[in-house]
């Protein structure tokens, strides 16, 4: 045998970068501390760039203040601030000027509205987009429908929301499950079409009833995909959410989006931007999380099913 | 019949064809009048061109294909449906990547509903068995091709199985593993005692493996001829007669590989 022509084995450290990971060299930090640290320092230079060019052009007065008050100003009074957020989840409800815990709390509503929608949507959009790969009879009734529903924005779903749910959570709630339903409804079947052949043949030769077979081989091995679908769609969640909030539920911060609109409070806009920019990046953060926690056969960044 | 057998045969193919039928495109002939047995225990190797119709044969005996003419018998009863006692192995080890090692090669076992204890027992033994016995809690993609191979035939020879298929099981592995891959499957073989179906199209694979070699011709497939290999085991590739079998079934393919080309540039 030509061994020589072969001497650098395929797992050599040097290639390791896909899955070689667990290598005998250790250092500190380690590689992906080190990567996540890289990652964060210049995370970090980008938002003081551009808070420093926010910055500059204030002070050449080129931004007016009133109207785009750089981050100084509207980070200066915090607790005067805090004063517009309310504890409490009641509609039209006067603010009692609570500080942290009341930012937390208004916070908390927006973040509970988003997830909430999203398991909803995961939930009920793959169980609807099984349904309608695997019976043919719910397909035929079902499918026109859903893809005429589809491309309608869920922004245009939100009288809808409010005449059959009234203000509260359930609409804010609504338009976010709108966000994801369709999405994961039409991407259900193309995941169950292209589950590998061989996944279901070692399942029917070990004898796998066809319930068996769903929810041990095909579940499993679309999940992952269809959690990339969710993370996809945050940012649509997210947008959502404040818009349904502003209008159609009271509370929330897209209610202090619109009341800073309206008491023309520059900085209480921008403040309240500031918040919702860390929520939405915290929440897509959760998310990756959870993906590496429970389904944990994906790699990171990775959402198809081999 | 090449030899006498003895006892029921493992498998029996009798006058099997295929005819597959795409939706709107004329039909191909797959298979045609196949005609051959396995004896219980019996390494039988499958050669031929690709295209030929030999790993469909094998998803047939395990009951994933129908026949379109013919049967196949194992152990006296007609192969209808799948069953884990006929085991078949992929080119893939196509483990699947939400369980580890050991709840893979359990797998089978839950669905017969053995209890996780017991499971769990069968599950090192074979992991045992198979040289990965410190490997159970692992995930499929920390091991490497081999490994995983050996995890695929572990997670078959879980169900006890009387016929192990493998189709092309070695082709996706490099050189040195696949040799020793090989060495492996023999040892296995020996200690199961189940009779193999091993597909592949390289001929050194098939004297290296086979008691019996079963030559196909090009599409549609038919048994060309059937060669047992007389040489111990390990094969002495410095034998003379190892050449021999070797420009054989060198010659053999050749003629149905130029068949196949010829038809190609016809069509």
């Amino acid at each position: 045998m030509t061994m020589s022509a072969q001497s650098v084995p395929s797992g050599s450290p040097l290639g390791g970068s896909l899955g070689g990971g667990k290598l005998p060299v250790r250092s500190f930090p380690s590689p992906a501390a080190k990567r996540r640290l890289t990652s964060l320092f210049w995370g970090l230079v980008s938002v003081g760039l551009f808070a420093a060019i926010w910055e500059l052009l204030w002070y050449v007065e080129v931004a007016n203040p009133l109207l785009l008050p750089p981050p100084h100003m509207f980070l200066q009074d915090i607790p005067g601030t805090l004063k517009f957020f309310d504890r409490s989840n009641k509609v039209g409800h006067m603010a009692t000027g609570g500080g942290a815990t009341a930012l937390m709390a208004t916070a908390g509503w927006t973040m509970f509205r988003v997830f909430t929608g999203l398991a909803l949507g995961l939930v009920l959009g793959t169980a609807v987009g099984a349904l309608i790969h695997y019976i043919k009879t719910f397909r035929n009734l079902a499918l026109g429908t859903v893809l005429l529903l589809a491309p309608i924005s869920p922004v245009a779903w939100l009288p809808v929301a409010i005449f059959v749910f009234g203000i509260g959570d359930v609409p804010a709630i609504f338009l976010v499950f709108i966000t994801v339903f369709f999405a994961i409804v039409l991407s259900t079947g193309a995941q169950i079409a292209s589950v590998p052949k061989n996944y279901l043949h070692v399942a029917r030769i070990m004898g796998a009833t066809e319930r068996q077979t769903f929810w041990r081989v095909i579940l499993p091995a679309i999940l992952p995909s269809l959690f990339m679908t969710v993370r996809l769609n945050l940012l649509g969640a997210w947008m959502v959410v404040l818009v349904a909030e502003t209008v159609g539920v009271g509370s929330g911060l897209g209610q202090i989006t619109n009341m800073a609109r309206a008491t023309f409070n520059a900085k209480l806009v921008f403040f309240n931007m500031a918040i919702i920019g860390a929520l939405g990046f915290l929440s897509d953060w959760a998310l990756r999380e959870f993906q590496r926690k429970t389904l944990w056969w994906v790699a990171p960044g990775e959402g198809a099913s081999r | 019949m090449n030899r006498p057998i003895s006892a029921r045969p493992s498998v029996s193919i009798k006058a099997v064809d295929k005819i597959w039928t795409p939706e709107g495109r004329t039909p191909v002939e797959a298979l045609r009048g196949l005609e051959f047995d396995v004896a219980p225990g019996e390494f039988v190797v499958l050669l031929g061109p690709s295209g030929c119709g030999k790993s469909t044969l094998l998803y047939m005996i395990a009951g994933l294909e129908g026949v379109s003419g013919g049967s196949i018998v194992c152990d006296g009863l007609p192969v209808t449906e799948p069953s884990a006692e006929r085991g078949l192995i992929f080119q893939e080890a196509s483990l699947f990547p939400w369980l580890t090692i050991a709840d893979n090669v359990a797998f089978g076992l839950s669905i017969q509903g053995v209890l996780p204890v017991r499971r769990r027992e069968i599950a090192i033994e074979m992991l045992k068995r198979v040289g990965l016995g410190d490997m159970l809690d692992k995930k499929p993609d920390e091991l490497s091709g081999g490994m995983r191979q050996r995890a695929a035939c572990a997670r078959a020879l879980a169900m006890k199985p009387k016929v192990l298929m493998m189709d092309e099981p070695f082709a996706a592995l490099d050189v040195q593993t696949r040799s020793r891959m090989q060495d492996f499957l023999l040892q296995i073989w020996r200690d199961s005692g189940a009779s193999i179906l091993l597909v592949t199209h390289s001929i050194d694979e098939a004297i290296a493996l086979a008691d019996r070699v079963v030559v196909f011709t090009a599409r549609p497939g038919r048994v060309k001829t059937i060669v047992p290999i007389d040489l111990p085991r390990p094969r002495p590739t410095r034998d003379p007669r190892y050449h021999e079998y070797r420009d054989m079934f060198t010659e053999l393919l050749a003629a149905e590989v130029d068949r196949a080309f010829a038809e190609q540039e016809a069509a």
